[in-house]
């Protein structure tokens, strides 16, 4: 298959699976439900691999294109193409869908169906925000994951998940609905096409240009999410199940600043750089506020929500500091993001199984009685305060260094997060793991099993490979980042 | 005296419908009560064989016939299609609900034919008197079809609010009608054109005329400040003839705002006046249907907000002026008549003997009770509020783009922030659906016919969502041939 539509097929596959999923009804075919989704998820990631294997990596501009009329009284069309960035976070996205798959096994108890099928539509149409080269494309992907996530907070999640879910949508709706007014002001300003690529060779006057600036922040803005549209990102983690909560924070905050990166950037760059002050400003905020915020938080899903919220922080000031090295490092840290805060959610989510709380001040000793799961979730900690060696420090270093070059204070402020990371993630590891044993249910805790542990091995592997050798990502970056820059930094006006 | 004769040809399916109406109000007659199962497959043969009439006698110019006053053109044969299907679909729907309910009489099926021939009529006429007979023709069926619960106080009243109201708005319609008379001196579509863009109208006159005539479609559309009817009649009604008047005829209102307001009335000067009137009607109906949905917890009542928020779409396309917005109202138009019928449609399937499914509430749990059906309620729900990847998505992103070319910026983001307010009420059945736990436990069985067609209209509603080039380009295709 891979050859003919490589790209297709990445977006097609996990989509088919799930619709399979779901035709095997109710709960009665539980287990063959689970198999088709594993092996549609598997699936899905092996048909990945062979694009980071064909993917040039020496060449400008982008690959596996295919382009096929899809409304032709509109000029729309089917186009696909990925360069080293979309290529990242495909491969990112198709490992999460094997973990959160594997890891909603057991957990996942009533309409199994129905959860892994979503699961794996969801992955599918993200497949397809990474892929698409066409704005008409791209909004139908990005916003049609809008659905599934929302079934999936508002069936699976907790006791508050109706109004996580409906915050959830409602909030990231309007957002996209205003960057669809901007698509389609530039349809009609391109004189009828949504080829991205016409976008970006269109000129636009700096007003117009700041206008549909603020349209695509509105919803990218959302999505990543950037300080002070967070708000609905703590509530929307703590009610969703823990697949939900690592499928958000791992990929779908990715289509946020991969918004930025694909859209705002090329599109708008006068804008972008006009504005940039300001977006660096509230993501420097992120970091370091959202950080101290993080600190207080007395619920693991929180904590690590806002953890996300500061790390995401990390990725915009990387977007928007307008050198190479600084993008590059964003990309980096949105990649390993992915897998680190996929990691600890399924670690809160192993503990959750067993107590049925998130709350630290329940927990502590757990050390003496899940030794493998604790050094499990010591490795995810770490990567997460940015240790060396593993895939967090990659990123942020990348950034820090980036920013340095462009603004000494802006990197200064940046790197602060090394000390808060540290603080908020191994304050809660100490009061969790450590410590004499809180109570009889702590005692009564089991290690984890064959299932888990392969996931959070799988992630772990992740998280270890791309700190050690970051060269394997980073080289897939170069050009593309290199062509990001080159449009971004050409005026339009 | 020089008399031609006209081409009946033209007119077939007009005259095939009238004679198989009346062929099954006398036939009716003689069948009984436990039979009327006949009447009914005499009723959807008429249609179908209509449909198919329409479909073999299409061409691609536009034709004129009995001196002018009937045309025949590829917009009117589309929408004629579609509304022979609408109303195909609705009596398949509802045959089940109207049995229990003792309205499964032959005045129901014949009511239902001449208001598909008014409908018909209204699509093709070319001539203000026969454009006012064929809309009569289709209110007055409609207002003696809701009220054909006898004893229902909730029907009839609904039927009084109906008729009262529509009379009004005829009323205005035709004083309209009449100043533009006055101002060109005909009553022919073509012909007034012509006469305006000669120049020789009064404009004075022509525009107050064109004040009435707005406030007249703005009525038959439900747009706001002429709405008052639509919550009242969708709500009293029996579910199955809101079904009826919340799709079929919005296809024959649009056919009716595009003869009067760009054939007749589409001089430059006049389009000027009309895209104001219309931006107001737009905007208003956006507003307050989207706000006023939130509040209501009848399911009936809240698509019949629904439905004026989705007219204020619908305007937005027309209002463009241009070709490509007249297509994207026409492709908006059969949208909502399909999202309309599998949405009612369920109301319907979730009725039962004594039992009206039209609270909000009724919709609690309907996953866990059956999960199909949950589904294509959903994807309806979705279509509706305009979310990718359904077709109420594609619908809205045309008409908004047609808009936005015609210059209205600001009025399509008011449209966007409107439909976000929209999404709300849509996600609360979702919701209802999903997230909550069955309130009642009835078995869903449906009949086969109901079960294939309610699930070929949900899954019509993704299918078109990712393929819409077939069905945009045959209305666009329609409008450029027709103008």
């Amino acid at each position: 298959m891979p050859g003919l539509a490589p790209l297709s097929t990445v977006i097609w596959l996990p989509i088919v699976a799930g619709i399979l999923v779901l035709f095997t009804g109710s709960d009665r075919n539980a287990a063959t439900a689970r198999w088709i989704a594993l092996a549609g998820a598997v699936a899905g990631f092996l048909v990945a691999l062979p694009l980071y294997a064909g993917f040039d990596a020496s060449a400008h501009g982008m690959q596996f294109i295919e382009l096929t009329p899809w409304i032709e009284s509109y000029r729309i069309n089917y186009y696909l193409g990925i360069d080293g960035i979309s290529l990242l976070l495909i491969l990112m996205n198709s490992f999460t869908t094997v973990l959160v798959v594997i890891a909603g096994w057991r957990v996942i108890e009533t309409r199994v169906a129905q959860y892994m099928a979503a699961l794996l539509i969801l992955s599918g149409m993200m497949n397809g925000v990474f892929c698409a080269q066409d704005a008409a494309l791209f909004y139908v992907f990005f916003e049609a994951t809008l659905i599934p996530m929302f079934i999936v907070i508002g069936v699976w999640g907790g006791p508050n998940r109706v109004y996580a879910a409906l915050k959830f949508f409602l909030y990231t709706l309007l957002g996209s609905l205003l960057t669809l007014v901007a698509l389609i002001y530039l349809y009609v300003a391109s004189g009828g096409s949504f080829a991205l690529a016409e976008y970006y060779a269109l000129p636009l006057p700096v007003g117009v240009q700041v206008l549909l600036f603020i349209a695509f922040f509105a919803a990218f803005a959302v999505k990543v999410p950037m300080f002070p549209v967070h708000t609905w990102l703590p509530d929307a983690h703590v009610e969703a199940p823990t697949g939900g909560s690592v499928v958000l924070a791992a990929v779908m905050l990715k289509l946020g600043a991969y918004g930025f990166i694909r859209l705002s950037l090329p599109i708008l760059p006068d804008a972008s750089r006009y504005l940039a002050p300001v977006v660096i400003a509230l993501s420097l905020i992120a970091v370091v506020y959202i950080g101290l915020v993080a600190l207080v938080q007395a619920d693991m899903k929180k904590l690590i929500a806002y953890s996300s919220i500061s790390h995401m922080g990390f990725v915009t000031l990387g977007i928007f500091i307008f050198n190479a090295t600084g993008m590059e490092g964003a990309v980096v840290q949105m990649v390993s993001h992915g897998f680190v805060s996929g990691a600890l959610f399924l670690c809160v989510g192993v503990l959750y199984d067993r107590m049925h709380s998130r709350l630290i001040a329940d927990y502590g000793g757990v050390v003496n009685r899940m030794p493998v799961f604790a050094a499990f979730f010591m490795l995810f900690a770490m990567a997460n305060s940015g240790l060396p060696g593993t895939s967090g420090f990659v990123g942020e270093f990348l950034v820090v260094l980036g920013t340095m070059k462009v603004n000494f204070w802006y990197a200064a402020i940046a790197a602060t997060t090394l000390l808060f990371g540290a603080a908020y993630t191994l304050w809660m590891y100490k009061r969790v793991v450590f410590g004499a044993v809180a109570s009889g249910q702590v005692e009564a805790l089991e290690d984890i099993g064959a299932r888990e542990a392969l996931v959070l091995a799988l992630a772990g592997a992740a998280v270890l490979g791309m700190g050690l050798y970051p060269q394997a990502f980073t080289s897939m970056l170069h050009n593309s980042v290199a062509d990001v820059l080159a449009l971004a930094l050409k005026s339009k006006i | 005296m020089n008399y031609e004769m006209p081409d009946f040809l033209l007119a077939a399916p007009e005259i095939f419908l009238l004679a198989a109406a009346s062929l099954i109000l006398v036939a009716d007659l003689f069948i009984p009560e436990a039979r009327r199962g006949v009447t009914y497959v005499f009723t959807q043969a008429a249609l179908i064989a209509t449909a198919v009439i329409i479909l073999a006698a299409g061409g691609e110019d536009v034709a004129y016939t009995f001196n002018g006053m009937f045309v025949g053109d590829p917009m009117s044969d589309v929408l004629k299609i579609a509304v022979c299907l609408c109303v195909a679909v609705m009596l398949a729907y509802s045959r089940p609900y109207a049995r229990v309910r003792g309205i499964y009489r032959g005045e129901f099926f014949v009511l239902s034919l001449f208001s598909t021939l008014g409908m018909m009529v209204m699509i093709s006429a070319n001539h203000f008197l026969v454009l006012y007979l064929g809309l009569e023709l289709m209110s007055l069926s409609l207002y003696a079809m809701v009220a054909l619960p006898r004893d229902s106080g909730v029907s009839t009243e609904a039927a009084m609010k109906y008729f009262v109201l529509g009379a009004l708005a005829s009323g205005m319609l035709l004083y309209g009608m009449s100043m533009i008379y006055g101002a060109t001196g005909s009553l022919e579509v073509t012909e007034i054109a012509e006469r305006i863009a000669d120049g020789e109208a009064i404009d004075a006159i022509l525009v107050f005329g064109l004040v009435f005539v707005v406030a007249g479609i703005g009525f038959k559309l439900g747009a706001v400040p002429f709405h008052m009817w639509v919550p009242d009649v969708y709500q009293g009604a029996p579910t199955a003839v809101t079904l009826l008047i919340g799709t079929a005829p919005k296809l024959a209102a649009f056919a009716f705002v595009m003869r009067l307001l760009v054939e007749a009335l589409g001089a430059q000067q006049l389009v000027a006046q009309w895209q104001q009137m219309l931006v107001l009607l737009a905007l208003a109906s956006l507003a307050l249907g989207n706000i006023t949905a939130i509040a209501q917890a009848n399911l009936k009542r809240m698509l019949a907000y629904s439905t004026i928020s989705h007219m204020g779409f619908l305007l937005l396309g027309i209002l463009s002026g241009s070709g490509e917005g007249y297509g994207a109202a026409m492709f908006y138009a059969i949208v909502y008549a399909i999202m309309g019928l599998g949405s009612f449609g369920m109301i319907l399937l979730l009725s039962r003997e004594g039992f009206e499914a039209e609270n909000l509430d009724d919709f609690k749990g309907l996953n866990r009770r059956n999960p199909w059906y949950a589904f294509m309620m959903l994807l309806l729900m979705f279509s509706m509020a305009g979310i990718p990847p359904t077709v109420g998505f594609w619908a809205k992103l045309f008409v908004l783009q047609a808009a936005l070319a015609a210059g209205y910026v600001w009025l399509v983001v008011a449209a966007v922030v409107f439909s976000l307010v929209g999404a709300f009420y849509y996600l609360r059945v979702v919701k209802l659906m999903y997230f909550d736990a069955p309130a009642d436990t009835h078995a869903i069985e449906p009949q086969a016919d109901v079960r294939a067609l309610l699930s070929i209209n949900g899954l019509a509603v993704i299918v078109l969502g990712i393929a819409p080039g077939a069905l945009l380009a045959v209305c666009q295709h329609a409008i450029q041939l027709s103008l």
